[in-house]
């Protein structure tokens, strides 16, 4: 069991969403995120101030797996949060100790599987 | 458009005021019109949409004072008119023909429309065309397209001169406008997530407030139209009034027909057809019948709406149906509802003169389609030069950053003051944090 962390651009948050659809990985969070990842900075100027934005807009998906779906989930990743230009973003993989489903109180991979229609 | 008077009066001082105030607030819509499109499009392109709008004023302004004023105005021949108040040439304290307005406010007034015409193309392109040659664009086709339409309509051009009633600019402005933008839609092509993405306006509230500035620089507009504080100004003002109201409350039933729910983008939009569809009509029909204008000219571009969402035209902030499709409803309403004891010029098929309806007919068919024409051939043309639109990587980041290094609405977090002392280079972008 893994939780799997897809930091992407923003513009690709669709694309993303319809990969992870594909891949049948249907339980995640989504936050709006702001970071550096070692990309060229941008300069703005607003009335003669000129700044360098050191921050991106990046979104940020929480996505937490049995082992089997660990590498469906960073293709989909992948292929959703691609464009070959720098500031794609990054993927994280960690090991997760526990996860409880609230609503039934189900454990680990039972947790984490979502439950059919 | 009152019909040139065989006397030239005196300057009045009453409609000179007037005059001042309307031209005023007919510039006041193109940036109203800017927040009305901001609040259309996704927030990361809210500044370059409103720039464009900003632009136009910028372009057409100059345009209009060296040749366009010109071409529109002045004695020419029934498509063009002469090269004879270029450079302001001749445009003084004198009445302007037919008017009791010194020239030079004509031309002022006369000037806003121009730019808010040229605005409105806009709505076509947004989201993905270049900022550089959508500059070039205007320019052009304020010129090109703009200022033709307008001697047609309004100075003294063939369509004016057999008797085609056009009050405010239903055949310059709204059908200028409309099926320039269709044509200006298809040579750009489609925002890279067209039909693929929702895209959605990022800000209701912009757009209501929008609509609101709009409908009330509109008086200055319509009333102004007149050139006058006569009848045919009181007229057209209070039509002003009373058609969108009607369209409103038309657009509300539409959306409760087909959603089960009133919308707030609806309304505003619904605002905007109102007044466009009484804008050729205002000074030439009653009340009575402005009101029956606001509610029919509410079927077709409501259609059209929904229509082109079912395309791959990407017309995107759908001036064809907002302007073309509503000023064509116009035009063609003076054709039969124009009343003689309302605007003392002429009669439409109702009140006996079936000949008005032809002449209107006909503008109907030559404004929509010179414009649509001239505007493809124009874009082709500066396609041919320079690039119309950018990257996917740069719509997909927003034309705000691309275009203009700015954001609608910068959170100054992880903003780094850039400042001599602080040795950074802002030349030399920098691949860590400072």
């Amino acid at each position: 069991m893994k939780l799997v962390i897809g930091i992407v651009r923003p513009d690709k948050v669709n694309d993303v969403l319809e990969a992870l659809y594909r891949a049948e990985v249907r339980g995640f969070s989504f936050t709006r995120v702001q970071g550096h990842g070692g990309e060229l900075e941008r300069v703005e100027t607003y009335r003669g101030t000129t700044v360098k934005m050191g921050l991106s807009e990046k979104a940020r998906f929480e996505v937490a797996v049995s082992e089997e779906f660990v590498q469906p989930t960073i293709d989909a990743l992948c292929e959703g949060g691609q464009t070959g230009e720098v500031g794609d973003g990054k993927i994280f993989v960690v090991a997760l100790e526990r996860a409880v489903r609230i609503r039934t109180g189900e454990t680990d991979d039972g947790a984490v599987t979502p439950v059919g229609p | 458009m009152t019909p040139i008077l065989a006397a030239t009066a005196a300057v009045d001082t009453g409609d000179t005021a007037w005059m001042l105030a309307a031209t005023a607030l007919v510039l006041l819509m193109t940036p109203a019109l800017g927040l009305f499109y901001a609040g259309l499009v996704r927030a990361k392109n809210t500044l370059n949409t409103f720039m464009m709008c900003v632009a136009a004023i910028a372009v057409a302004t100059v345009m209009w004072a060296l040749v366009g004023y010109s071409l529109a105005f002045d004695e020419g021949n029934g498509l063009v008119g002469g090269l004879g108040h270029t450079l302001l040439n001749g445009v003084g304290f004198e009445p302007r023909d037919g008017t009791t307005i010194p020239h030079l406010l004509f031309f002022a007034f006369q000037a806003t429309f121009c730019i808010i015409t040229t605005a409105l193309v806009s709505g076509a392109v947004v989201e993905r065309m270049r900022f550089g040659p959508f500059l070039v664009f205007a320019g052009l086709w304020s010129v090109l397209v703009y200022a033709v339409l307008a001697h047609w309509a309004f100075g003294g051009g063939w369509l004016q001169a057999n008797g085609t009633l056009d009050f405010a600019g239903g055949v310059p402005v709204e059908m200028g406008s409309g099926f320039s933008a269709l044509a200006a839609a298809l040579v750009v092509g489609a925002r890279k997530d067209h039909g693929r993405q929702a895209l959605l306006p990022h800000n209701a509230v912009y757009v209501l407030v929008g609509a609101g500035l709009l409908w009330f620089g509109w008086f200055g507009f319509n009333g102004g139209s007149g050139f006058s504080t006569g009848n045919p100004s009181v007229l057209a003002f209070t039509n002003t009034l009373l058609t969108p109201a009607c369209t409103l409350l038309v657009w509300f039933l539409l959306d409760l027909a087909r959603g089960r729910q009133v919308t707030a983008i609806g309304a505003a939009t619904a605002i905007i057809v109102g007044c466009v569809g009484i804008t050729p009509a205002g000074g030439y029909v009653s009340p009575g019948w402005a009101m029956v204008l606001g509610a029919l000219v509410a079927l077709p571009s409501y259609a059209v709406i929904v229509w082109r969402a079912r395309t791959r035209v990407d017309e995107t902030l759908d001036v064809l149906a907002a302007h073309g499709i509503a000023g064509l409803t116009g035009i063609l309403f003076i054709g039969f509802f124009a009343q003689q004891s309302w605007n003392g010029v002429s009669d439409g098929l109702v009140f006996g003169d079936a000949g008005q309806l032809g002449w209107q007919a006909l503008a109907a068919v030559a404004a929509p389609a010179y414009a649509f024409a001239a505007t493809y051939v124009l874009l082709r043309a500066i396609e041919a030069l320079m690039p119309l639109r950018g990257t996917d990587h740069d719509e997909a980041v927003g034309m705000d950053i691309v275009h203009h290094g700015e954001q609608a609405y910068a959170s100054g977090e992880g903003a780094i003051l850039i400042t001599p002392e602080a040795g950074v280079d802002e030349k030399l972008p920098v691949a860590s944090p400072a």
